[in-house]
């Protein structure tokens, strides 16, 4: 599957093989890692909830138009769900492909629009003891990259 | 008609509950969710929500039918 939806450490080095191609001379592979802070709040662990029958689906969607549009060899994505601790990968995408430039365009592509299009949410759980879900809405806005979250 | 409507997330916390039917007269799945906001008081609009329908992503000015399930998705953090 092209996208698929692990309850259990996701194995980096298994994704990146299943991409591996003799004709393909660059392989890029961005991890989302658990980090220690969001927004001024010092961060214990993370939930994600993930709606799989939709999830699977537009996931699929978004990998097949990274391939169609920037014409890379091969393409996926694995995302966690449940509870996850610091420093552990949330989510991994691997693109490869004959040259770098379009790889790293539709790993950007791919990870860009999981962000934003998948019914995905994710709560953190701080240190202060408070829990809250992660409200992406001004993630709509223009220019609005998910850089500092 | 009837519809089965689903919240995640922050909405099923905001609505109280996971799923339920609702009977009305029809319409879209926005004016479907701006009903349920006046059942449940702490269910807030939110400009980012997304809405499937049927397990498939739609629109929220697409008229429903009657038995569609309609999810209602709040604002994503995936990644």
């Amino acid at each position: 599957m092209k996208f698929s939806v692990s309850q259990t450490a996701i194995d980096v080095e298994a994704a990146k093989k299943r991409v591996a191609d003799n004709s393909c001379g660059a392989l890029v592979v961005f991890e989302g890692w658990i980090r220690d802070h969001n927004e001024g709040q010092a961060v214990e662990r993370l939930e994600y909830e993930v709606y799989k029958p939709v999830a699977e689906k537009e996931g699929a969607r978004i990998i097949d138009e990274a391939i169609e549009k920037f014409q890379v060899s091969h393409a996926l994505c694995i995302h966690r769900e449940g509870l996850l601790e610091l420093s552990e990968v949330a989510v991994i995408v691997c693109v490869s492909s004959p040259h770098r430039g379009e790889a790293f365009d539709a790993c950007r592509y791919i990870i860009d629009n999981i962000k934003t299009r998948l019914p995905i949410w994710k709560k953190e759980h701080y240190v202060s003891g408070i829990s809250e879900w992660v409200n992406c809405e001004h993630c709509a806005a223009a220019g609005h990259s998910h850089r500092d979250h | 008609m009837k519809n089965k409507v689903r919240y995640f997330a922050l909405f099923r916390e905001q609505a109280g509950c996971d799923s339920e039917i609702i009977e009305w007269q029809g319409g879209t799945a926005a004016e479907l969710f701006r009903m349920m906001t006046e059942k449940h008081q702490d269910l807030k609009t939110e400009a980012a929500a997304l809405v499937a329908v049927n397990d498939e992503m739609s629109g929220w000015e697409t008229p429903l039918d009657d038995m569609d399930e309609v999810l209602f998705f709040p604002p994503v953090a995936g990644g």
